[in-house]
């Protein structure tokens, strides 16, 4: 690690007057991936601005037809929300599965989206579930907002204050963990809102998550596991490849997550 | 059983220390005026280093110095050695490369040590290093195991320009050929047994520090061995003669082997106290840990077993090529042989056996002894054959073992080893009683209703332990001998401190050793302490590995006690006023036999140091009393591991389902802490065949340099284990201690293998068996079947 200072406003405000003053400073938040990037000395921000104080990213509320999560809220409290698990469950299903204790105590729901890791866990569910993410700035939505590998559209210094999902689709998540980091190898988030099925894919990609338009089409005819049958995998070509899962392997386990998935949110 | 003597499952004395947070582990030490040292570590496998330029770093805030290979040969400090000679079948010594503790001229893999930057903080001394320019000629790699010594191929050390270290043999080659002329059946296996990072949860650290007032070295390090380590870096790599270095190695979180070795970070950490005038400390980050300790295993080998009509084992030959990394390391020669291929015959009664062994360097880590160390090779190696063989032969593989074990002690084996007892037979039938191998058929029938792929298979290990006789591993090649020493302190109030040579990391001696004192000497649990791990209270000693401690350093205990408990009779006789002869020693108490006249323990005690009651002339006052035990034979655990795995084919991934162990480790002091260490075997056993693997690409980058790649095995991989014993008490040793630290290490990856290709219905997989691989294999084994 390198030196840098350290600030902890006490309000957005506050944080976005010290993100506009300091030119490469870094946002913190549970900090699990920024700090062992810093120690690492891959990262060198001259400055840290910690949003742990910032009661407005804070708390999970039920608003109208909407769950509304802070920013700053843990994959623990994501996970262990009354709220959430009988509004979305799938979802406190899917911060549960996101780590170890440790990191889904530190990890928040802002982190995970702002660093946007191919493969990470909310990236799959938020743009399943068609959320939107507020940030300092604006309102955007999942599909707008993930835009490659590591990347968001967020701009430089722009806040992501609130993740707004809509409630009452058929939801769940089917993880397939690497066997070291247990980061989604494949993960696949399936949504059925009405007659519209989404299924979205971390962990593969080439590009990040993606949504697999053919299952879509097939899941919207028929919404159960079988209707997949006939649906070839997402070719190899775009997948990703490494030492724990080749491309075909990857391509193949999107299949087989697929049809966990849809079974699990027809509460079967 | 009731008490804390010999076989009571006492809690360990150590826990509460290290549960709440109060071990004395080398990071907790810090010495006055403390420089902390970074070391500048070579990004490339295989480079010459044309220059490195030091100008602009150790102008950087902080730094107390930054010390080079040149430096250190300036000084006439050694490189590091290896302390096995090794012969190749031609007669001809080893072929071992210099290894300078900083590099010179050359590096030779990915975390060699360049530079040392020592600084005022850490911080001062990675700033520091990053300004460190070093112009490397990049030279072609060595890395894939199999094409080391193909021709053409780039020279690691000119030493040897083949890259072959040596080429071993052991066994009677033109018998076992015979055996195989004659055989009916020949099974023939080609086996990779993959490389291991140790991972011990503290990483490896050094404190040097110099006394300029006595000139005097002190060295805290995470060592296994002090003695060892003060040996080597005095009468080998001369920093000091010994009674000016000692070396302490305080609380050590976890060593399997790893922290054995005499490593070039506590070489010149004590070298450069010396040389900036200031202590220096080091500790490992966890990625210098994946990169420079020690590795474990990797081979490939080639194995075959003759059978005869009747099913009997009649010859084993195999042909062993064993990485050894880029330079020896401290015993890296002595375990793909020594330690390996005496363990051949495993449980059976095999006439004939011949191994060959080609060690290899490669632009990699060095590789050396890893919890088991050559033994988990060998019963890998032999119980996959068998188990093979028995599939081929279409027989059950439990019968076929049973057919082939032996059954009359003492064997003679035809690869130096003569097992002195043990009973094969009822370690496999308890073990087969207690897994219900009986209901297998049906849980099989279950899993395969609900689309799963089900298999169970055995590993029926010996091991070697209670390492081991000086004469004999003399005569094999070992610098060493492997006595153990122990020293007896009485106090005058009767508490006991005992010194011993062996070394506790995990293995829970402060309480074996103390359970052992205690029940001899009639006295409560809390008046015996153990020290251990420093060279200026304990003389001498030998260190802990090999499941020794327990046969051979209890056993120097048994010794000393034996002469504590006979100059205290000497004591109680002058007491009671009666003669010595006449004089019993039970349940703390001294007794005049055939009268109430008696004295406790504590009281003879007393009395030894008052000498109120003998002159000087009768008796030397005190109580305190030293030995060294040499053991006359290698102890030989052994038993039977029985896994049972459920594999999805759809997604690949293995589940434990059942883990059955029964192992026969002679006489047990606790059997809490051997179950303890059977579980953390087994658990390192499943790791090494189903999670971890160790990846280098082609250009000699680890790519699994971090737990983001490299899977440790965690709780919720393993199952609940069955741990139960037989027991065939050691006969070579006072307390029938046979040894237990590696006995799970050793058999669990063959259980697991035999289950697996049992569960695919084929052989075509390798370790670690990944969901990936057994997808893999599951696939080609459905493709077989649709054929
Ligand atoms: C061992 C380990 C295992 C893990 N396993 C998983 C897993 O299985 N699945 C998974 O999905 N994730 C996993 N993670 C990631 C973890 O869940 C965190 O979500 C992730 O590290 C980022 O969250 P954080 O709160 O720690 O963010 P930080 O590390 O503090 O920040 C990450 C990045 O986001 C930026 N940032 C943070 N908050 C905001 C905000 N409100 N607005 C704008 N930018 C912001 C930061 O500036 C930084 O660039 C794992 C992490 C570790 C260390």
């Amino acid at each position: 690690m390198y030196a840098f200072d350290y600030h902890r406003p006490a309000s957005l405000r506050q944080a976005n007057n010290l993100v506009a003053k300091n030119g490469d400073a870094k946002i913190l938040a549970g900090g699990q991936t920024l700090l062992p990037t810093m120690k690492m000395r891959l990262a060198s921000p001259s400055a840290l601005i910690d949003l742990g104080a910032l009661k407005e990213l804070s708390g999970i509320e039920h608003k109208g037809r909407n769950l509304v999560i802070g920013a700053m809220t843990t994959h623990a409290e994501v996970a262990g929300s009354a709220l959430v698990r009988e509004l979305v469950p799938g979802l406190a299903g899917l911060a549960g599965g996101i780590g170890d204790p440790h990191v889904r105590h530190k990890g928040t729901i802002g982190g995970s989206v702002a660093n946007n890791d191919p493969a990470a866990d909310y990236p799959a569910g938020l743009l399943a579930l068609g959320a939107t993410i507020v940030t300092s700035k604006r309102k955007l939505a999942a599909a707008d907002f993930f835009t490659g590998l590591f990347s968001t559209a967020l701009d430089e210094g722009e806040i992501i204050t609130r993740i707004i999902i809509p409630v009452g689709a058929k939801f769940a998540y089917a993880k397939f963990r690497n066997p070291a980091s247990r980061y989604a190898m494949v993960g696949v988030a399936v949504a059925k809102r009405g007659a519209k099925v989404a299924v979205a894919v971390t962990g593969a990609g080439a590009d990040g998550v993606f949504r697999w338009a053919e299952a879509e089409a097939a899941l919207a005819k028929r919404f159960n596991a079988k209707a997949l049958e006939g649906v070839a995998n997402p070719a190899p070509k775009g997948l990703n490849g490494d030492i724990h899962a080749s491309a075909e392997y990857r391509s193949h386990l999107i299949g087989v997550m697929t049809k966990r998935a849809v079974t699990a949110a027809s509460g079967k | 059983m009731a008490g804390t003597g010999i076989g009571a499952r006492v809690e360990r004395k150590e826990d509460f220390r290290f549960i709440t947070g109060k071990g004395n582990y080398t990071d907790d030490i810090n010495r006055p005026g403390q420089a902390y040292a970074y070391f500048l570590r070579s990004p490339h496998a295989h480079a010459k280093i044309r220059k490195i330029d030091t100008k602009k770093a150790s102008k950087m805030p902080g730094v107390v110095g930054i010390l080079t290979g040149e430096d250190i040969e300036k000084d006439k400090i050694g490189g590091l050695i290896c302390g096995w000679m090794i012969h190749s079948k031609d007669g001809s010594p080893m072929k071992a490369g210099a290894h300078p503790a900083l590099a010179v001229g050359k590096v030779r893999y990915v975390g060699d040590h360049v530079a040392v930057v020592i600084a005022e903080t850490l911080a001062e001394a990675r700033d520091a290093a990053e300004a460190i320019v070093v112009d490397y000629e990049k030279l072609a790699p060595v890395i894939d195991l199999a094409g080391a010594t193909k021709k053409g191929v780039p020279t690691i050390h000119d030493a040897s320009p083949d890259n072959q270290v040596y080429d071993w043999h052991l066994g009677d080659k033109a018998a076992t050929d015979a055996a195989f002329r004659k055989a009916k059946h020949v099974t023939k296996i080609d086996l990779v047994n993959n490389r291991l990072v140790p991972n011990a949860m503290e990483p490896r650290a050094a404190i040097g520090d110099y006394d300029t007032g006595e000139g005097a070295f002190t060295l805290y390090t995470t060592s296994q061995n002090p003695h060892v380590a003060r040996l080597v870096l005095s009468a080998f790599i001369g920093i000091a003669p010994e009674h000016k270095l000692r070396v302490i190695a305080p609380d050590v979180g976890g060593g399997f082997g790893s922290k054995i070795f005499i490593y070039a970070e506590e070489t010149v950490c004590i070298w450069a106290a010396k040389k900036v005038g200031r202590p220096v400390k080091w500790v490992a980050e966890r990625t210098e840990s994946f990169l420079s300790d020690a590795h474990g295993r990797d081979h490939l080998t080639h194995a075959e077993m003759a059978i005869d009509e009747n099913g009997k084992i009649t010859g084993v030959r195999v042909s062993t090529r064993a990485n050894l990394g880029a330079y020896l390391s401290t015993f890296a020669s002595s375990v793909p042989t020594y330690l390996y291929a005496p363990l051949l015959s495993g449980q059976y009664n095999v006439p004939a056996i011949y191994c060959e062994v080609e060690a290899v360097y490669t632009n990699t880590a060095p590789v050396d002894a890893y919890r088991g160390a050559g033994r988990p090779e060998a019963t890998f190696v032999i119980e996959r054959l068998v188990e093979v063989a028995a599939r081929e032969l279409g027989m059950d593989p439990a019968a076929f073992r049973k057919k082939n074990f032996i059954k009359s002690f003492p064997h003679q084996t035809p690869v130096i080893m003569c097992y002195d007892t043990g009973d094969y037979n009822a370690s496999l039938a308890k073990a087969m009683e207690n897994h219900d191998v009986k209901g297998f058929a049906k849980r099989r029938r279950d899993s395969a209703k609900a689309g799963k792929l089900r298999g169970l298979g055995y590993s029926a290990y010996i091991e070697a332990c209670g390492i081991a006789p000086s004469a004999a591993v003399g005569s094999l090649g070992a610098g060493v001998g492997l006595w153990e020493s122990a020293e007896v302190r009485v106090n005058p109030i009767g508490t006991v401190e005992v010194l011993t040579g062996s070394h506790s990391h995990g293995q829970g001696h402060e309480t074996t050793f103390a359970q052992l004192v205690a029940g001899r000497l009639g006295i409560p649990i809390e008046n015996v302490s153990i020290v251990h791990g420093d060279t200026d209270k304990v003389q001498m000693g030998m260190g802990t590995y090999g499941s020794r401690s327990g046969a051979v350093g209890m056993s120097a205990i048994v010794k000393a006690l034996d002469k504590v408990e006979a100059k205290a009779k000497k004591v109680a006789s002058f007491v009671l006023e009666a003669s010595e002869a006449d004089i019993d020693f039970k349940d703390g108490k001294f007794t005049v036999r055939g009268t109430d006249k008696s004295i406790d323990f504590p009281s003879v005690a007393l009395q030894a140091y008052i000498a109120h009651k003998f002159t000087g002339q009768q008796l030397e006052p005190g109580l305190k009393e030293g030995a060294f035990y040499d053991p006359t034979n290698f102890t030989f655990p052994s038993g039977v591991h029985i896994a049972e795995v459920e594999i999805d084919p759809e997604t690949g991934i293995t589940t434990v389902a059942k883990w059955t162990a029964v192992d026969d480790f002679g006489v047990i002091i606790n059997p809490m802490i051997v179950e303890g260490q059977v579980h953390g075997g087994i658990a390192q056993g499943i790791g090494q065949a189903l999670l971890e693997g160790t990846v280098y690409d082609a250009s000699g980058q680890l790519v699994t340099a971090s737990y983001m790649d490299y899977t440790m095995p965690r709780a919720d991989d393993l199952p609940s284990f069955h741990v139960d014993h037989t027991m065939t008490a050691c006969p070579s040793n006072p307390l029938g201690i046979k040894g237990c630290g590696e006995a799970g290490a050793i058999a669990a990856p063959a259980a697991l293998m035999n289950a697996i290709t049992d569960a695919l219905g084929h052989e075509n997989i390798a370790m670690p068996a990944t969901p990936q691989a057994v997808w893999k294999a599951a696939r080609a084994s459905f493709a077989k079947a649709a054929e």
